[in-house]
């Protein structure tokens, strides 16, 4: 039996999402934040803390926090680098893109390293961690604060 | 020829030796099933069991030959029907050595236990009055006694758990004393498998003279269980989960409790006169089964019940001790943490695990590539998991047609979990 990873990579646990889930970016609490959100699988007992600071329309800054499997995080990560610096109503713009990708079978395309989380895609019971930190950002870019779960809306 | 066995042993082994599963397993057309290009190996029954074609049979033969409403109209199928259906709650009374005028069909167990807190503890109990619960409870046995406890005045307290994962019976004879009047258990834990010793609790709770009901869906389905010998008030389990149809769950409780309990539903079926302002009931325990009950699923019960004492509950649980000792050898090597008794005693089928910073979620998802199928996640115990300081649990659970090879597929699979997920480290 051969050691060691695979030389194909893993088309769920792709290289990327295990980089990010070892080595999270981002991750912690702002302090102070002007906006803070809780997200919550009510499935899963998962949660991700998103705190954030906007200032002039940007994000200037992001992090998250909370416990979650490999997806949750490296998704959390992934989202936190892809969204720092952007106005708010491109963040929105990218949470929407991301969210017709994985809900709508919408393409990868523009989305950069996101692309990895596809796969994901095609497990339905999975869906919901991949995007839990996504509904986060975008109850806290529309509203400030909050708390959001898998349970509500935007997934069904 | 002659191998000298204890007269203690002997019957455990032969229980064990004439069990042939792979003859069990071919009563069950789904264990046949195929994930991507791996057979299926279900490791999951303790959220629902698989069915045997005894089963399927008894269901599609009812809706073939004898559908009709119950308790109703003069024609034929409707005595028919209806003759199913009460023979239904005889069998399924005698599969729990119960009295069948204190059995009720309810939707799930969950309906059952809400029955209980409905109609005896927010109804029947005072401002003031105790019930007693544990840490173990899956959330059926938890947020209905809440509700229950908010509109009636109830104090709610809790028996909490040794390091084991046993309750801690020093706290339970502390509580099962004046206020208490209701005490309501798990039998076997969903969680950690555990098996609580019901009769001594029943015991302790009647001496302070108060009631005990049990959720039995664990333990029902696995070995021989007689309310009268546990000496119980009320019991509840779902059909689903001992190999029965789904939507088909059952309370037990003590006639003469059931009589002066008022109503949880009203409607249809649990009527004796209606009048504009006001009604009377039906006896029990009709009268807790308001509506068209689900017939096809009770007979199909009942067929389940034939089916699992033609084996033997008794074996089964042989069966599934040797299984579990198996389970945890391999657990053990796998060098993953269970949550729980760690030997095979007084412990069932269902045992839950964490991998360190590997989530359960995680572990699911890639045993499910090789087609083992377990379960991830709170398991509906979110109490439980915060003391035991876990988010989510992997929980890989057995019943009569699981195989050692199947126990031994986990294991591989855990392998693969630890080469996807663990070759440099855990995350920060």
């Amino acid at each position: 039996m051969a050691a060691g990873p695979s030389p194909v990579e893993d088309e769920l646990y792709r290289e990327i999402i295990l980089d990010h889930w070892r080595n999270p970016r981002r991750k912690g609490h702002l302090e102070p934040a002007d906006v803070t959100v809780e997200g919550y699988n009510p499935l899963c007992g998962d949660e991700v803390l998103l705190t954030m600071r906007v200032r002039e329309g940007s994000v200037e800054a992001i992090a998250f926090d909370g416990h979650g499997c490999s997806i949750s995080r490296a998704s959390a990560s992934m989202m936190c680098e892809g969204v720092d610096g952007l106005s708010v109503a491109d963040a929105a713009d990218l949470v929407r893109r991301f969210k017709a990708m994985m809900l709508e079978g919408a393409g990868a395309e523009d989305l950069g390293d996101l692309e990895a989380l596809q796969g994901v895609a095609r497990i339905p019971l999975r869906i919901k961690c991949a995007v839990l930190p996504w509904n986060a950002l975008l109850e806290g870019l529309e509203r400030g604060e909050g708390t959001v779960t898998t349970e509500e809306g935007p997934l069904s | 020829m002659s191998i000298t066995v204890p007269p203690a042993a002997r019957g455990r082994l032969s229980l064990e030796a004439d069990f042939d599963v792979e003859a069990v397993r071919a009563d069950f057309p789904i264990l046949c099933r195929q994930i991507g290009d791996r057979p299926l190996v279900y490791l999951d029954s303790a959220a629902t069991s698989q069915k045997p074609v005894q089963v399927l049979d008894a269901v599609e033969r009812y809706y073939r030959e004898s559908n009709s409403n119950v308790h109703r109209g003069a024609h034929t199928l409707g005595n028919e029907a209806t003759e199913l259906f009460e023979n239904a709650r005889r069998r399924v009374a005698a599969f729990i050595d119960a009295d069948p005028r204190g059995l009720v069909f309810t939707r799930n167990a969950t309906e059952s236990l809400n029955l209980v807190a409905s109609s005896y503890a927010r109804e029947l109990l005072r401002p003031g009055d105790r019930i007693v619960l544990t840490l173990m409870e899956h959330h059926s046995n938890l947020v209905p006694w809440q509700l229950a406890a908010d509109r009636a005045g109830l104090d709610l307290a809790f028996v909490g758990l040794t390091a084991e994962g046993r309750l801690d019976m020093e706290i339970a004879a502390r509580l099962l004393t004046e206020p208490t009047k209701l005490l309501a258990v798990v039998h076997q834990s969903n969680v950690l498998g555990t098996v609580n010793p019901i009769r001594e609790l029943a015991d302790l709770a009647h001496a302070c003279g108060a009631l005990i009901a049990v959720d039995a869906c664990q333990s029902v389905p696995h070995m021989p269980v007689s309310v009268r010998e546990l000496d119980v008030d009320f019991l509840a389990f779902s059909g689903h989960k001992a190999c029965g149809p789904m939507g088909g769950g059952v309370l037990w409780a003590r006639p003469e409790l059931l009589e002066r309990m008022p109503p949880f539903l009203g409607g249809g079926s649990m009527i004796q006169r209606v009048e504009l302002e006001r009604s009377t009931w039906a006896e029990v325990p009709n009268k807790f089964e308001a509506g068209t009950p689900d017939v096809a699923s009770a007979h199909g019960l009942a067929a389940a019940c034939d089916y699992l004492d033609g084996i033997g509950r008794e074996r089964i649980h042989a069966h599934e001790q040797a299984l579990v000792r198996h389970l945890l050898e391999v657990l053990d090597e796998a060098q993953v943490d269970v949550q729980g008794p760690r030997e095979a005693v007084e412990r069932g089928g269902a045992v839950s695990f964490t991998m360190g910073e590997i989530h359960p979620h995680d572990i699911a998802t890639i045993l499910d590539r090789d087609g083992v199928a377990i379960r991830a996640g709170h398991h509906c115990c979110q109490p439980l998991m915060r003391r035991l300081g876990v988010t989510a649990t992997a929980r890989a659970s057995v019943y009569l047609y699981t195989t050692h090879a199947e126990v031994d597929a986990l294991g591989a699979g855990l392998q693969e979990v630890r080469r996807i997920l663990d070759p440099s480290g855990t995350p920060r």
